[in-house]
C-alpha cells in the first residue's frame, strides 16, 4: 500500500513536525516513536507523563431500547452489569468462541452504548455486528470512527495535567469510568482508561480540536523540559502494555484463539445468557485447555520475538505471541502460548532463537505491576 | 543528515570499516543506527572466528527489530567490543568509536580498495533516500 494511500488523524502534520518516524500500521500512516527513541518515551510514561495519538481506534455507537441485550448478545463481558458511566473491557466472538476483537463498552445510558475497537479491524468488526443485527434488535448501530479523535495522557502525572483544563474532578472518575465534560474549552468525553499500566485518562472530541488539544497537553505536561510529557509512539505504545501484560489484538488475539486461551475468563460470563459463542465456550471450559497465555522472561542472554518457537525438554510446545525488551523492568520479556502443564511460574523453557535455544522461564504477570 | 567521517571506509550493508595495516576495525554508520533505532542487544562471534565476505557475523537487536550483521570483507575475528554487552547503546551514541564491534585480521587486504569511499557511501544513502 502506497503511503497516500494510507489513512491519517487529524494529528498527522503534527506528528511529522515533531520528528514522527511513520509507519503503516494496520493501514494508519502512524509514528512508531519520535525523536527522543521508544525507551525515553517508555521510561517517561512510567515516572512523569507520555502523550498517544490513539485517533485511529475504532468508535461505534449502539443506541436504542435494545442496546444493552443486542451488545450483551455479541459480547462476552456481561453489559447488565455496567452503570452510566462506567466502561468494561470485553471481546466480541464468533461462533467457536474465537477472537473478532477485543473492545471497551462504554454505557452513557440505557439507551447509549459505545464501542470502542482496534484501529486495524474497525470495518471487519463494523461487517461482523452489522450482520448479528438485525430491526428486531430495536437499536441501530453507527460507525462514529471519524468523528472522534482520541488522546491519551497516561502516567502518574496525567491527571494533574489534564485536571488543569477541565473542571470535571477527576480523581472522582474511578478506573474504567468516564465523564462526559469540557476540556479546554472542547467538548469531551474523559475516559479513565488506557493502555500503559500506568493511571491515565483517554480524551475522546472532535477531531477538528486534536490540535489544540494535543498542543495543550504537551505544554502542561511540560514538553522539552528533562521530566516533562513526552509524545509517544507506536513502539513505546506495545512495549507499555507489554509490560503490562495487556493483549493485543493479531498477537495474543485472534479468530482462532479464545478468551479462555488468551487468560481472559474475567471477561467471559457464561452465566449472563445466551452470546455468539457461548456454546463453543462452554464446552472448551468443560474439556480443558490445549494451550493457555503465559508471561516468561529471558535467563539467557537473547530477545525472544513474535512467532519464535518455544520448547520445553527439547520438544517444540508453543509459540511466542509477543516479544521484547521491557525498558522499564529492564528484562527480555514475552508473552506465549504453552500447554497449561507448562504455564506454572518457574517453568524452565527455551525460546529458538535464530536456530539457537535460548533460556527463558514463566513468571507471573502482569510483569509490571504499578505502585498505587 | 547522516555523519560519514572522512577517514572511514564503508559497505552498503552499512558498515563503517577502519583499515590500519591488515587490520580492519568494524562497525555500523550513524545512519544504520539511527534506522535501528536504540540498541538494546549486539550479539558478537567469538575471537578465532573466521568469516568470508559478506557472511552473517552477528546481530544488532533495537527494541523493535533485530537486524543482521555482514562481514564487509573476510578474515579472522582478533578482537570483539565486550563493552557492548554492558552498552549497547554506545552504537546510538557513539557508532564510530565506542561502539565498535568487532576487529578482523584480514584475510586479504586488497579488499579494502573495493570499499566505499565517505563521498560514494553519502552518495548512496542520497541514492537510495
Amino acid at each position: 500500500m502506497s503511503e497516500n494511500e494510507l489513512k491519517r488523524t487529524a494529528l498527522n502534520e503534527v506528528h511529522r513536525a515533531l520528528g514522527g518516524k511513520m509507519v503503516d500500521f494496520g493501514g494508519w500512516d502512524m509514528p512508531v516513536q519520535y525523536k527522543a527513541g521508544v525507551i525515553d518515551e517508555h521510561l517517561r510514561c512510567r515516572t512523569s507523563s507520555g502523550l498517544f495519538d490513539v485517533s485511529h481506534m475504532g468508535e461505534i455507537w449502539v443506541a436504542g431500547p435494545g442496546s444493552i441485550a443486542f451488545v450483551n448478545r455479541i459480547t462476552t463481558n456481561d453489559v447488565t452489569k455496567l452503570v452510566d458511566g462506567q466502561a468494561h473491557y470485553s471481546a466480541l466472538t464468533n461462533e467457536k468462541g474465537g477472537i473478532v476483537d477485543d473492545l471497551l463498552v462504554y454505557r452513557f445510558g440505557e439507551e447509549k452504548l459505545l464501542l470502542v475497537v482496534n484501529a486495524g479491524t474497525t470495518d471487519k468488526d463494523f461487517a461482523w455486528i452489522s450482520s448479528h443485527h438485525s430491526t428486531a434488535d430495536n437499536c441501530t448501530i453507527e460507525n462514529a470512527s471519524s468523528k472522534f479523535c482520541q488522546i491519551a495522557v497516561q502516567g502518574p502525572n496525567a491527571l494533574k495535567i489534564l485536571q488543569q483544563i477541565t473542571e470535571t474532578p477527576l480523581e472522582a472518575i474511578s478506573y474504567y469510568h468516564f465523564s462526559e465534560g469540557s476540556v479546554d474549552g472542547v467538548e469531551a468525553i474523559i475516559s479513565r482508561t488506557g493502555y500503559t499500566g500506568e493511571d491515565g485518562f483517554e480524551v475522546y472530541a472532535d477531531p477538528q480540536y486534536a490540535e489544540q488539544l494535543w498542543n495543550k497537553f504537551l505544554d502542561l505536561g511540560g514538553f522539552g523540559s528533562d521530566a516533562g510529557i513526552l509524545p509517544c509512539g507506536l513502539a513505546a505504545r506495545n512495549t507499555l502494555r507489554l509490560e503490562a501484560a495487556m493483549s493485543l489484538y493479531g498477537h495474543e488475539l485472534g479468530d482462532d484463539i479464545t478468551p479462555y486461551e488468551a487468560n481472559l475468563g474475567w471477561i467471559t460470563k457464561l452465566a449472563k445468557g445466551d452470546f455468539i459463542g457461548r456454546q463453543a465456550l462452554a464446552e472448551q471450559k468443560e474439556a480443558g485447555l490445549q494451550r493457555k497465555l503465559a508471561g516468561f522472561e529471558m535467563t539467557e542472554p537473547g530477545i525472544a520475538r513474535d512467532g519464535f518457537d518455544v520448547y520445553v525438554d527439547d520438544e517444540k510446545c508453543g509459540l511466542v505471541t509477543s516479544g521484547s525488551p521491557a525498558p522499564y523492568l529492564k528484562k527480555n520479556i514475552g508473552l506465549a502460548f504453552l500447554p497449561p502443564a507448562f504455564t506454572t511460574a518457574g517453568q524452565e523453557i527455551k525460546i529458538d532463537i535464530r536456530g539457537r535455544k535460548v533460556g527463558a522461564v514463566v513468571v507471573p504477570t502482569p510483569f509490571y505491576k504499578r505502585q498505587k | 543528515m547522516s555523519n560519514i567521517p572522512e577517514n572511514l571506509r564503508y559497505s552498503k550493508d552499512h558498515e563503517w570499516i577502519a583499515v590500519n595495516g591488515d587490520v580492519a576495525t568494524i562497525g555500523i554508520t550513524d545512519y544504520a543506527q539511527h534506522s535501528l533505532g536504540d540498541v538494546v542487544y549486539v550479539d558478537l562471534p567469538r575471537v578465532g572466528d573466521k568469516f568470508d565476505t559478506h557472511e552473517s557475523f552477528g546481530s544488532v537487536e533495537s527494541v523493535k527489530a533485530v537486524s543482521e550483521i555482514f562481514t564487509p570483507l573476510g578474515g579472522e575475528v582478533t578482537e570483539v567490543n565486550d563493552g557492548l554487552n554492558d552498552a549497547p547503546e554506545s552504537v546510538n551514541g557513539d557508532p564510530y568509536s565506542a561502539g565498535w564491534m568487532i576487529k578482523m585480521k584480514m584475510a586479504n587486504s586488497g579488499e579494502a580498495d573495493a570499499l566505499l569511499s565517505a563521498a560514494e557511501y553519502e552518495e548512496y544513502l542520497e541514492a537510495s533516500a
